[in-house]
């Protein structure tokens, strides 16, 4: 018993299920971080004062920049997969994982400084809410690292069982990394910059 | 989808182009942020940076730009329910009892005054 | 569920010899991917936690009763932390009340009504040979096991399970025990929810068999749909205020805490800074939704019943269809009329009281199509249909009564008063679990291949109705007089109660003649596995695709093709040779 529009699309939606399902998992996660953003909004705006210039605009941006190049490393990952090009698509996957993981230790090294001057999210509302909304990014961060491990791992053997597959899983991840870069987008200039 | 070899080729210098424009913005983003601009004018200006770039890697590196009927609707949706989700539980933190905002604000009441019989 | 159906599928990628070699137990009836298997799953673990939640109940009941009496029976069994000689303490009755609303909405009628009935009923209704992703359908339920694992445990830690209510409002709920075990448990069950969310929409999607265009699907589909939505864009901001109030309790933040606050005398050493107010706002974005989600599977297994029984197809199914989706987009922008009392100006006020008034004629256009497709019919007293009838004049008065708490004036008298829990048990046991209950006697056919008994069925429905409204009708009267909610000693400590404190009584006594009415229940159905009338496809005459699946179907389901030849309640159609004219049957020649 097979399971229709695993891989070929329905003709009428004109998607694959897993399409589908990644895009509505996204939508779900605009609605968790909004929520954390009108957290943020509503605190602020019933703050008497708000820090400014707390956080490492030099970390902020690089990470920044090391997130944007990963979203175009993982698009080009399964755009050289669409051309059938196995090892360079990998190649490209692998290079993703290890700007994530570089992002990742930015962060760290940025939290240790903060906790080291005793500034945890208890210290204040405005650390309170950036070491939420940047966690719950870091975790998402996690999540995805986990999943291209898988893919460019034990994954890889679906490729030759069944190539359009093994590209679609990529895409659907991708769809998964852009937003967490979409995410930081919005993160970075709110948090380290107003 | 079997597209070929030349049209990928193509997307993937899109993609660098793209990629390139999204670290400029990014440069522009911090370098407007040191103008320290009075606070409502930056947020305008960051949060239309942002959008630009979030817009950017979404009709590209997303291909929303040609997506389904399914992906837009749902898309749109969440995007009416994030905004009243950003939007309602401000607006009823502002307009309080004690400093209502709105058609009730100009009313005896609002200025601590009793009802007129 | 031995036997493996195999179907003609279009759009697969050439798969054509499909070797199966037998599951083993663990495989076939715990870790299963069937969705026949996991929807059991979630009905049987759903209906045994709306029993325990009632339980919770009924023990709250005798103490309310009978303040200050040890609970008969089992009061020993709470042990002396919580009931000292058997007598509830204000702390544990607290519990019991958080536990029961959490239990009941979380654990017994979500999954039951979207777990239970949607996994179950929708994949055969729109003739798929499963759902979109069984792996993540079986993730689903067992991640839900284990959030109420997490919350069955919370009694047992020191301090007790979470006894701010099940709204949990800060500052109380930031510092009382057993709040963060309940957090858990919540992140536990939202991610269930989710997961299972984006499943029923891609199938219901992607799935649909030839001939099935979305105006041809059964109201139920339409209204697992428009849930699916609910759940999907509702529950992550009570995910995220769940991990906010998470570290609050745990990580010293003051998310919630305004400053200056002040506990049992000392002040509290955090930042402070919060907002009180903030999760009220997340929680009620997803508990106005969440009611939709209660009720919206139930009017869809009403309206089968009904289409079914009446014989006759639905009145105005059109707009059965448009005020399901209209009423879902609706339920987003409300959920402030559960707060006209935290000091919200009139403006927005205004603005929450207008799309209250709104959303309920959408109700009222649904419950109205419903009673007028009883019009001209040749009803058939089943006992799912006593259910369906019962549904409706109950769902009626817990929507009326609604409409003076969606109103900021009289609400000030009625908000957290027993008028409130009036309101929304009438919406939720005799409306929703009832739809509930007919359900299951509805589709145990199509699941066992068994009849329940009609006799047994009868007077679980008799006993099960009566009772329910002398529970609940003396709420109001408790309500408008002024009696709160939420405490132990069942208002006596306030002197405008005196004259209400005898409905407890009455309150009470019905409260456990409702639980005994479950017994001819619990016995219909284990019972009927082994001494129900054996049926085949379609025993009651039905219309929609599900029966024409054998009773119970096998994996994947159909034994061939299933296509739609028509909408799904051509019932009495003229000149037909019998009185229905099922989805299934083609055309004659």
């Amino acid at each position: 018993m097979e399971i229709p529009y695993t891989v070929e699309p329905r003709p009428d939606s004109g998607l694959a299920n897993g399409k589908l399902g990644v895009w509505l998992f996204l939508a779900s996660e605009v609605m968790l971080f909004g929520a954390l953003f009108s957290t943020y909004i509503l605190l602020r705006v019933g703050a008497i004062e708000w820090p400014h210039g707390e956080l490492s605009v030099a970390l902020g941006g690089i990470n920044t920049v090391i997130l944007i190049a990963s979203s175009v490393t993982m698009v080009i990952a399964w755009a050289q997969l669409k051309m059938h090009n196995f090892s360079r698509g990998r190649l490209f996957l692998i290079i993703t994982m290890v700007l994530a993981t570089i992002f990742l230790v930015n962060k760290y090294f940025e939290y240790a400084e903060h906790f080291s001057k005793g500034e945890g999210p208890w210290h204040s509302t405005f650390f309170a809410i950036y070491f939420t909304l940047t966690g719950l990014h870091g975790l998402h961060i996690i999540g995805g690292i986990v999943v291209m491990a898988y893919l460019a791992g034990p994954g890889a053997g679906l490729w030759k069982r069944n190539p359009d597959q093994f590209t679609n899983r990529v895409e659907y991840t991708g769809l998964y990394w852009h937003f967490v870069d979409l995410v930081w987008i919005f993160l970075f200039p709110v948090l380290y910059l107003l | 989808m079997h597209s070929d070899p030349a049209a990928i080729q193509k997307s993937i210098r899109t993609y660098l182009m793209v990629g390139a424009t999204l670290l400029v913005f990014t440069a522009i983003t911090i370098g407007v942020n040191l103008i320290h601009l009075a606070v409502p004018l930056a947020i305008t200006v960051a949060l239309i940076i942002a959008t630009m770039k979030g817009s950017m890697v979404a009709a590209i590196f997303m291909h929303l730009n040609h997506e389904k009927k399914w992906i837009y609707g749902a898309l749109i949706l969440t995007v009416v329910f994030f905004a009243v989700l950003i939007l309602l539980p401000n607006l009823s933190v502002a307009d309080s009892i004690g400093k209502p905002i709105g058609f009730a604000s100009g009313s005896r009441a609002a200025h601590g005054e009793p009802a007129k019989r | 569920m031995d036997t493996v159906t195999h179907t003609a599928h279009a759009g697969t990628h050439g798969d054509v010899e499909h070797h199966h070699e037998e599951l083993g137990f663990w495989r076939k009836y715990v870790f299963s991917l069937d969705h026949k298997v996991i929807g059991i799953q979630y009905a049987i673990t759903g209906l045994l936690f709306l029993l325990f939640g009632f339980t919770l109940m009924m023990v709250m009941r005798f103490q309310l009763a009978y303040p200050g009496h040890p609970i008969p029976f089992i009061g020993g069994l709470f042990g002396p932390a919580n009931a000292p000689n058997g007598v509830l303490l204000p702390e544990f009755y607290n519990q019991l009340g958080a536990m029961h609303g959490t239990i009941m909405v979380f654990l017994g009628v979500v999954p039951l009504a979207v777990g239970g009935f949607g996994n179950f009923v929708m994949p055969l209704q729109i003739g798929a040979p499963d759902m979109a992703f069984p792996k993540l359908n079986m993730m689903s339920y067992w991640v839900y096991f284990c959030g109420g694992v997490t919350m069955l445990a919370s009694f047992f830690q020191t301090g007790g399970a979470a006894q701010s209510g099940w709204t949990s409002y800060p500052p109380l709920a930031d510092i009382a025990p057993g709040q963060t075990m309940w957090l858990v448990g919540m992140i536990f069950l939202i991610t269930s929810s989710l997961l299972g969310s984006v499943n029923f929409i891609v199938t219901i999607v992607q799935l649909r068999a030839k001939g099935l265009s979305y105006m041809r699907l059964p109201f139920f589909v339409w209204a697992q749909l428009v849930t699916s939505f609910l759940l999907l864009l509702a529950f992550p901001p009570l995910e995220a205020a769940g991990v906010l109030q998470l570290m609050d309790r745990v990580a010293g933040t003051s998310f919630f805490l305004p400053s200056g606050l002040v506990v049992s005398g000392k002040p509290l050493t955090v930042a402070g800074g919060g907002n009180p107010l903030l999760w009220q706002h997340l929680f009620w974005f997803l508990a106005h939704p969440e009611v939709y989600v209660l009720i919206l599977p139930a009017m869809g297994i009403i309206s089968e019943i009904i289409a079914n029984n009446t014989r006759k197809p639905l009145w105005g199914y059109k707009a059965l269809v448009y005020a399901a989706v209209f009423l879902g987009f609706m339920s987003f922008i409300v959920w402030a009329h559960h707060m006209f009392m935290t000091g919200m100006g009139t403006t927005i006020s205004a603005f929450f009281q207008t799309t209250t008034m709104i959303i309920s004629i959408p109700s009222v256009i649904i419950l109205t199509a419903l009673l007028l497709s009883l019009w001209g019919a040749s009803i058939r007293f089943t006992t799912p249909m006593l259910f369906a009838l019962a549904f409706l004049p109950m769902f009626g008065i817990g929507g009326l009564t609604g409409l003076p708490l969606g109103l900021a004036p009289s609400d000030i008298h009625l908000h957290d008063t027993y008028y409130v829990i009036g309101h929304f048990h009438y919406v939720v046991a005799p409306g929703t679990i009832f739809a509930l209950f007919g359900g299951v006697y509805y589709w145990y056919p199509k699941a066992t291949g068994r009849m329940m008994s009609e006799t047994l069925g009868r007077i679980h429905f008799w006993f099960s109705f009566v009772a329910i409204n002398f529970i609940f009708m003396p709420m109001f009267i408790q309500g408008l007089g002024g009696m709160n909610r939420r405490m132990y000693d069942g208002g006596m400590q306030y002197a405008h109660n005196a004259g209400l404190l005898k409905w407890n009584i009455v309150i009470g006594i019905a409260a456990w003649t409702l639980g005994l009415a479950q017994i001819p229940f619990i016995i219909n159905f284990f019972g009927s596995l082994k001494w129900g009338k054996l049926v085949d496809k379609n025993p009651w005459d039905a219309t929609t695709l599900e029966w024409s699946a054998p009773s119970p179907p096998g994996h994947g389901n159909f034994l061939t093709e299933p296509i739609a030849y028509r909408g799904p309640y051509e019932y009495s159609v003229p000149g037909a040779a019998s009185d229905f004219t099922p989805q299934f049957e083609p055309e004659r020649a």
